[in-house]
C-alpha cells in the first residue's frame, strides 16, 4: 500500500483585509502546494502587495487566517516563518557598506546562527550571471538597479527559503537584468522540487514563462 | 532679611525690558516679522516668572509635602507634554510614554541625589526639591523630545530596510536596534556638549545665580557639578526609557512595524 502524505505548504482561509473601513479583498482562499508557482494578478489597487505583505506577516489580516504547513501563522515563531517564506519586492533596501557586508549581516541574525557564509555558492552564482567575485567588494551605493536586485536575491536565497513571495521584482529593470533575476529563480526552483512561489507582475509574458497557476484579485 | 546682593525693583525690571527694543528694532529693520512673537514671548516670560515667584514664596512659607508634590506633578506633566509638542510625528501612546519617563527619571534622580548626596531635610524641602526637579525636567524634556523625533524619523526613512531585515528573519530588536541607539545618542548630545565646554565657554545659570546671591564660588561650583551629574543621569534614563517604550509601541510582538500608526503632525 502506498500512503501519499499530501500537505498544503501555505493555505489562506477566508481571508479579508481592510484599508481604513473599506475591504480590499474578502473571503479569499488559496492553497499553495509544494512546488507550485502562482501568478497573482489584478488591476492596481486590488491589493496584490497587501496580500503578499499579509502572507509575509508584515501586515495582519482583518479576518480569516493563514496556515503554513498546517499551523496558524499568528501563533508560530514569526522570524523562523519569514526566513522560510521570503518576501522580495521591487525596491530592495540595504545599509551603507559593501555587497558582502550586506550579505553577511543576514547571517548575523539569531535565526541564522548555525548558517555560514557560503562563498562557493555565491561565487558560483555570480559566475553564472557573468560577474566576478570583485562584485562582493562593491559599495551598495555604486550598484545599478539590476545589480541591487541581484544582491537582494543573493541575500535572500542564501538562507534557503522554501517559498518566495515576489512583488514586481523585475518591474524597473532592463531585459538583461530581468533575465538574470529569472535565471536565479529558476535555479532556486530546480534545486528542490518543493520550492514554490507567488509572483506579482504586470508582465504577462513573464507570468506565463514562470508560473503555472493564477490568482486574480479584484474581481469584486 | 539682610541680603548679600542688590535687589531688583520694578524700575529695574522696566529698564531691562527696554533691552527688548534692540530685538524689536532689528526685527522691524530687517523685516523678520518677529515683532509680535517677540512681544508675546516677552510678556509670557515676565508674567509666568512673576507668578511662579509668588507661588514659590507661598509654597516655601507653607512647607507642606502635598503642596510641594502637587506643584512637582504640574511641572512634570507640563514637561512631559511639551516634550511631544515639537516632534514632527505622533503615534498613539506617545504622550503616555513621554509623561511616564519624564516623571520617572526626574523624580527618581531628584530623590536619590537629594536624599543620598545633598541630604536636605525634610525630603520635600521646597527650597531644594523644586529648583532641583525643575532643572532635571528642563533637560530631560530636551533629551526626550530630540530622541522621540529622531526615532520616528528613522522609522519612516529606514522603513524599507527595517522591513527587509524582518523579512529575512530578524526579530524586531535585530531589525531596529540601530534606530533605538541612534535616537538615544541624539537625545544625549545636548547634555554631553554642555558638559564638554562647561566653565570654559559657558558659566551655568545656577552657579551664576548662586554667585550673584553671594555664595562662595567654590561652593557654587560644587553644587553645579552635582547638578550636572544629576541632569546627565536623568536625561539618560528618560531618553532611554522613552525610546524603549516607543520601540514597543511601534513594533508588535509579532515583529511587525506598525508604520500606519505614525502620523505627521498637522502644524508642519
Amino acid at each position: 500500500m502506498v500512503v501519499i502524505v499530501c500537505y498544503r505548504m501555505l493555505s489562506v482561509e477566508k481571508a479579508g483585509r481592510k484599508v481604513d473601513t473599506q475591504w480590499v479583498w474578502r473571503g479569499l482562499s488559496l492553497r499553495v502546494s509544494p512546488g507550485e508557482a502562482w501568478a497573482v494578478s489584478g488591476p492596481s489597487g486590488s491589493g496584490k502587495t497587501l496580500l503578499l505583505r499579509c502572507l509575509a506577516a508584515l501586515d495582519p489580516l482583518d479576518e480569516g487566517r493563514i496556515l503554513f504547513e498546517g499551523r496558524d501563522t499568528e501563533t508560530i515563531n514569526v522570524p523562523a516563518y519569514r526566513a522560510r517564506v521570503l518576501y522580495l519586492h521591487q525596491q530592495p533596501a540595504f545599509f551603507e557598506g559593501t555587497v558582502e557586508e550586506n550579505l553577511r549581516a543576514v547571517l548575523a541574525l539569531a535565526q541564522h546562527s548555525t548558517r555560514e557564509f557560503d562563498e562557493k555558492w555565491i561565487s558560483g552564482t555570480l559566475d553564472r550571471l557573468g560577474k566576478s567575485v570583485d562584485f562582493l567588494q562593491r559599495p551598495i551605493s555604486a550598484l545599478s538597479g539590476g545589480e541591487a536586485q541581484i544582491v537582494a536575491f543573493l541575500r535572500g536565497l542564501q538562507i534557503s527559503p522554501t517559498m518566495l513571495l515576489l512583488d514586481e521584482p523585475t518591474a524597473a529593470l532592463d531585459p538583461e537584468a530581468v533575465g538574470h533575476i529569472e535565471s536565479l529563480i529558476e535555479a532556486w526552483r530546480a534545486a528542490d522540487p518543493g520550492h514554490s512561489l507567488l509572483w506579482v507582475s504586470h508582465d504577462q509574458g513573464q507570468l506565463e514563462r514562470m508560473t503555472s497557476r493564477r490568482l486574480v484579485l479584484g474581481k469584486g | 532679611m539682610d541680603s548679600a546682593y542688590i535687589q531688583i525693583g520694578n524700575l529695574e525690571l522696566a529698564l531691562a525690558a527696554l533691552l527688548m527694543l534692540i530685538n524689536l528694532g532689528l526685527s522691524a529693520w530687517l523685516r523678520l516679522g518677529l515683532g509680535r512673537q517677540l512681544v508675546l514671548a516677552s510678556v509670557r516670560m515676565s508674567v509666568q516668572l512673576l507668578l511662579v515667584g509668588l507661588v514659590l514664596e507661598w509654597i516655601f512659607a507653607l512647607r507642606n509635602p502635598w503642596v510641594v508634590l502637587l506643584l512637582a506633578m504640574i511641572m512634570g506633566t507640563t514637561a512631559g507634554i511639551a516634550a511631544v509638542g515639537r516632534t514632527g510625528r505622533r503615534f498613539p501612546g506617545i504622550y503616555r510614554n513621554s509623561l511616564l519617563n519624564v516623571l520617572f527619571a526626574s523624580f527618581l534622580v531628584t530623590g536619590l541625589a537629594g536624599q543620598g548626596i545633598i541630604r536636605f531635610q525634610p525630603w520635600y524641602d521646597p527650597q531644594y526639591f523644586i529648583p532641583l526637579l525643575g532643572m532635571l525636567l528642563g533637560n530631560a524634556l530636551t533629551g526626550i523630545s530630540l530622541a522621540l523625533d529622531r526615532f520616528m524619523e528613522n522609522l519612516v526613512s529606514r522603513r524599507a530596510f527595517i522591513e527587509s531585515m524582518l523579512c529575512l528573519g530578524a526579530t524586531r530588536w535585530e531589525a531596529a536596534h540601530r534606530e533605538v541607539k541612534d535616537a538615544v545618542r541624539t537625545g544625549m548630545i545636548p547634555i554631553i556638549n554642555a558638559m564638554m565646554v562647561m566653565g570654559v565657554v559657558s558659566l551655568p545659570g545656577m552657579m551664576t545665580g548662586q554667585i550673584l546671591a553671594g555664595a562662595d564660588p567654590a561652593d557654587a561650583v560644587r553644587y553645579q557639578i552635582v547638578i550636572v551629574f544629576m541632569i546627565a543621569a536623568s536625561t539618560a534614563l528618560g531618553t532611554l526609557g522613552v525610546v524603549m517604550m516607543s520601540f514597543f509601541s511601534m513594533f508588535s510582538s509579532r515583529h511587525r512595524l506598525l508604520s500606519t500608526q505614525l502620523l505627521r503632525t498637522q502644524s508642519e
